[in-house]
């Protein structure tokens, strides 16, 4: 097992070095660089920056060096000083100071509807598969279906519209404007619990759609397995005999795909955040890429990808706690 | 067997069939069967024949798009009599697992690979009221060994995918002897595994038959399986059995041509190996076409054109042969509905 | 391989019936395709969606591009038929009143019951050119007085009709779909072949890669790629910048479904005796596994098809994919982006029905494939 773990740690360490690689090789091919941007943009607000500040900032990004040699500054910075660089659309504050609170909000939102999905599509799936083409089938599927293909952010105005129109709500954002500048408290806590529920809703949408779909066929390939049916022969009651075996069993490949789940969760959450007006990742990144601010959006990249990486980790080791295969696989080698 | 002991299950004009697409399969259409208390019963065909959906029915483990259509199956409880077929859920579950037992064809996929060995053989016993979990361990090791298998309290730890078939085939024996079963039925117990393994199975279920005296109805398509462990043999052919009789009967002098042609089909031991063996003629016909009259008919040597195709001939009691008088089990064919009918006519 | 239904259904391995298998695969899979009720109809939608495609300036009641500043942000007019039957049947649509709001100065239409304007088919109207190459002015069913205009779906902030950009739209969005998954097959096809086929050190590369680009949340990495996109690019070459970013992803998927067949049929018995038989590599990939698995594949291209349809939407949605003036869903739904605007004109938001409608029936489609893509099952 700890072979694995070392093993496993070791891999996630060069799909890390990988993602970020490949981040900075995405920042670095809009044309111009970043400094050349910087200075158009202050030329444009009528301002001039001085030569010895632009050589300063030249350096400090090593621009005009090789692509290695400003990737090697740039991961450097970020690994050991926690310095992501600059967002010039917000007047040159750090990259690190503005993501921190937005990130978390990105992956509470992510977490959340994850924990939604699962709530509502498991027992939706497992009832789909055992009593298949029933009624209640035939409607969880169908839910399915519209599930998938509604754009999120469709829902999301469609459901704003109605909310305005209807029932006078305040569209977006995570605070109403009494609580917007007020102190962390009870109230406040409500209040952003109020406006987060239906973009969790509307993210968690297309997941459950998916998962349903995901656990129905999964439980499908297990329920007449011959392992099943001589537990029946043992006399065991269909509900226990379901969730002992077939369900359980039928729990390891959706636990080997939860990885995966994340990164779909974290771009719906984009695009949500961004018609919703909600303080997380989306707005900022899509900002920092209208603007050319790829210092901004690279650190976004980075981090999101960083954090999916290790949620698969974790989803991994939780396939592993769960299924005794998989461990067992593990530990013979 | 003259003096029938009295009889644990007790099945009548069963049907069972599958709905599928291209239309219905009759796998089983009116098997008639029993067996008694402490007996072995093989019930013996070809693939396809509806030996196992047969054996299936008995404890109510048809999946969809199968189902019973009709018949009655009665297990001879202590004091009562269950019928499977029509016996609500709570009913069907305390004879399963506890009256009836039944070990799988393939051990392997018989088994959860998500549980230990001594969860799913423990279950049945707590299940069934017969242990408390905490004693539910030792009595599973004590099976463990019973069925032969080495370091048990190791082995109660272990899970399916890291032991060989044949151990695995021994668990599923001690799992299904756990409650202590008046009916064990063995589907194909022995298939899945390579020789010198089948004969240490059939050797210990043998064993176990005799120590414990429950019933046991045994499911093979091996004619040399059945003689090595059965007291009587029922033949069956698409669905329908079409002779039963004691062993040394059914294989020594059998009635039913069908029985007849499957035995020229395999070696006889000390026969000189110089005779040539002949395979049953004909091919199984495909499960939507079943043949009118008696289903054997187009593969039949001893074919009455006129009257096999259309007639379905029913169950009579089988003659033994020359020299000794009187019956031993039944048999269905037209040729001994004949010979009934001509004795019937004579007498009259 | 033709006992499996029969094995599954009736549950033991040898006493199965077996059924009579004379039907070609590609029969039997329309056999089974045919007995869903959705997919067929999705397949009907889907048909029809491409049919509009192919005849997108005859259908459309106008130019998806004519400006008309007289009427912004107006409403959709209703066709209605005159039971008078003054003269045979008619059909009408009732004139806008406009009036100015007082305090915003903004241009404020109604649907005035009062006015009628007469609606025909094979109107003339707005001169095209069919296909780029022959030019007529009828359209199949529009206003029949060219000065006054019809907007059956209402019109955008600059005039432009609603109904007529849909119908163009769904050139640019139903064929980046296509183009998108004729690439990812390609990429597809050729890695979870390698993959597949070979296993060992190619396949444990291609998985790590794979399992790369998955661990990348995807609209963020689209929208990086997206930046990087010059935006001097014409439309065209914008256009397959974006289809190829969308294939960057979309590739994945498909790889590891071929993988997986790849693997699967490798063990089966036919492949194993094409090789006893001394089929060389190319032969067996080619002749006996490639046709085997190409239902499976069908099926899951089909599937990927709403994906890159959504894909190009949300992109094209948040301004990063195509622009102005090329003509697309996602670029109709960039004028819904703002709730206000969406308040004051719900209209706008029709081309996420058409969206919703055709990704829905694709994937209708491609489930019913997969389910009758295993003929066999």
């Amino acid at each position: 097992m700890l072979a694995f773990l070392v093993r496993r740690l070791g891999w996630m360490a060069v799909t890390l070095w990988a993602v970020s690689l490949a981040t900075f090789f995405i920042i670095s091919l809009p044309p111009g660089d970043y400094v050349s941007t910087l200075q158009a943009n202050a030329e444009e607000r009528g301002e001039i920056m001085g030569p010895a500040e632009v050589a300063a900032l030249r350096d400090r990004y090593g621009l005009g060096q090789s692509f290695f040699a400003q990737y090697w500054k740039w991961i450097t910075n970020i690994v050991f000083h926690g310095d992501f660089g600059q967002a010039f659309a917000w007047n040159m504050r750090p990259v690190s100071d503005l993501i921190w609170d937005r990130v978390g909000l990105s992956f509470f939102l992510s977490v959340a509807t994850m924990l939604l999905i699962w709530a509502i599509a498991w027992p939706i799936g497992i009832y789909s598969a055992v009593r298949q083409y029933s009624p209640g089938d035939y409607a969880a599927t169908f839910f399915g279906f519209i599930g998938m293909a509604v754009p999120e952010f469709m829902l999301a105005l469609v459901l704003m519209w109605v909310g305005m129109r209807w029932f006078g709500q305040s569209p977006g954002g995570l605070f109403s404007p009494e609580y917007q500048d007020a102190a962390w408290n009870l109230g406040k806590v409500l209040d952003a619990a109020s406006h987060l529920w239906l973009p969790i809703l509307i993210i968690a949408v297309s997941g459950t759609a998916g998962a349903i779909r995901i656990i129905r066929a999964n439980l499908l390939d297990e329920l007449y397995k011959p392992y099943v049916v001589a537990a029946r022969a043992k006399g065991l009651p269909e509900w226990k005999l379901l969730l002992k075996y077939p369900v359980r069993t039928s729990m390891s490949p959706f636990f080997s795909t939860v990885g995966w789940l994340l990164p779909g969760l974290i771009s719906g959450e984009t695009i949500i955040s961004i018609v919703m007006n909600l303080p997380t990742t989306g707005p900022l990144m899509l900002g920092g890429v209208l603007n050319q601010d790829m210092y901004l959006v690279g650190s976004f990249i980075l981090i999101l990808s960083t954090l999916t990486v290790i949620g698969t980790l974790i989803s991994d080791l939780a396939l592993a706690w769960w299924d005794p295969r998989i461990r067992h696989s593990y530990e013979g080698g | 067997m003259s003096t029938r002991a009295a009889p644990i299950l007790e099945i009548e004009d069963l049907h069972t069939c599958f709905e599928l697409d291209d239309g219905t399969v009759r796998a089983v259409s009116g098997v008639d069967l029993t067996i008694g208390r402490g007996e072995v019963l093989a019930v013996v065909g070809e693939s396809g024949c509806g030996k196992s959906v047969m054996a299936r029915s008995v404890l109510r483990l048809i999946d969809k798009p199968g189902r019973i259509t009709g018949g009655s199956i009665r297990v001879h409880d202590a004091d009562r009599v269950v019928d499977m077929v029509t016996a609500p859920g709570p009913e069907l579950r305390s004879v399963r697992g506890r009256k009836v037992a039944m070990v799988f064809q393939e051990p392997i996929a018989s088994m959860s690979p998500m549980h230990t060995l001594g969860n799913q053989i423990g279950e049945s016993l707590v299940l069934h009221g017969r242990a408390t979990k905490a004693e539910a361990r030792t009595r599973v090791v004590d099976l463990l060994r019973r069925v032969g298998i080495a370091a048990p309290e190791r082995r109660a730890d272990e899970y399916p995918f890291q032991m060989s078939g044949g151990m695995l085939q021994r668990a599923m024996i001690a799992m299904a002897l756990s409650c202590g079963p008046d009916l064990l039925i063995a589907d194909e117990p022995t298939t899945a595994l390579d020789v010198t393994t089948q004969a240490q199975i059939l050797d210990l279920l043998r064993e176990l038959q005799r120590d414990t005296g429950m019933a046991v109805m045994l499911i093979t398509h091996d004619l040399g399986v059945a003689a090595q462990m059965a007291d009587r043999i029922a033949v069956m052919y698409l669905g329908s059995v079409v002779e039963t009789g004691t062993t040394d009967t059914v294989l020594r002098s059998p009635r039913h041509p069908y029985t007849r042609a499957l035995l020229r089909s395999v070696p006889k031991l000390g026969s000189g190996g110089r005779e040539r063996l002949r395979p049953v003629r004909g091919m199984v016909p495909g499960p939507y076409a079943r043949p009118p009259g008696c289903p054997f008919h187009p593969r039949c040597e001893e074919f009455m054109a006129g009257r096999c195709d259309s007639t379905v001939p029913g169950r009579v009691p089988a003659p033994l042969p020359a020299p000794a008088a009187g019956t031993d089990g039944t048999v269905s064919c037209l040729r001994y509905e004949d010979v009934r009918d001509d004795e019937g006519k004579a007498a009259s | 391989m033709v006992t499996t239904t029969v094995e599954r259904t009736v549950d033991e391995a040898d006493d199965a019936p077996v059924v009579g298998g004379q039907a070609s695969p590609w029969r039997l899979v329309w056999r089974r395709f045919r007995k869903h009720r959705l997919a067929l109809a999705g397949a009907v939608v889907v048909l029809f969606a491409y049919f509009v495609v192919a005849f997108a300036e005859i259908l459309a009641p106008g130019s998806p591009s004519a400006v008309d500043e007289k009427h912004t942000y107006a409403p959709p007019q209703i066709v209605k038929v005159d039971l008078s039957w003054d003269d045979g049947l008619r059909l009408y649509a009732n004139g806008y009143t406009t009036k100015r709001d007082p305090e915003t100065f903004e241009q404020i239409h109604t649907v005035d019951p009062g006015k009628r304007i007469p609606v025909t088919f094979f109107a003339k109207g707005d001169a095209y050119k069919m296909w780029g190459v022959i030019p007529w002015d009828r359209h199949l069913f529009a206003s029949a007085d060219p000065d006054q205009k019809v907007y059956f779906l209402g019109t955008d902030r600059a005039g432009r009709d609603v109904f007529s950009r849909i119908i163009h739209g769904a050139r640019v969005s139903l064929s980046i779909g296509l183009v998108g998954v004729a690439v990812s097959f390609v990429l597809g096809l050729l890695f979870g072949g390698i993959s597949g086929y070979f296993g060992g050190t190619p396949d444990l590369a291609i998985q790590r890669v794979i399992e790369f680009l998955m661990s990348i949340p995807t609209l963020p990495l689209w929208l990086s790629l997206s930046a990087a996109v010059p935006d001097q690019w014409g439309p065209l070459a914008r256009y397959f910048a974006i289809t190829t970013i969308l294939s960057v992803i979309g590739w994945t998927g498909l790889a590891r479904v071929v993988r997986g067949r790849f693997f699967s049929l490798r063990e089966e018995d036919f492949v194993t005796a094409a090789r006893l038989d001394g089929c060389g590599r190319g032969r067996i990939i080619f002749r006996h596994m490639v046709p085997s698995m190409s239902s499976h594949v069908i099926a899951s291209l089909t599937m990927a098809v709403p994906g890159m349809i959504l894909g190009e939407t949300a992109m094209s949605f948040l301004g990063l994919g195509l622009q102005s003036p090329a003509v697309s869903w996602g670029v109709l739904l960039q004028e819904a982006q703002n709730i206000r605007t969406v308040e004051t004109a719900p209209w706008l938001l029709i081309p996420g029905v058409a969206v919703f409608v055709t990704v829905l029936a694709m994937n209708f489609v491609g489930d019913g494939l997969r389910d009758s893509a295993d003929p066999y099952k």
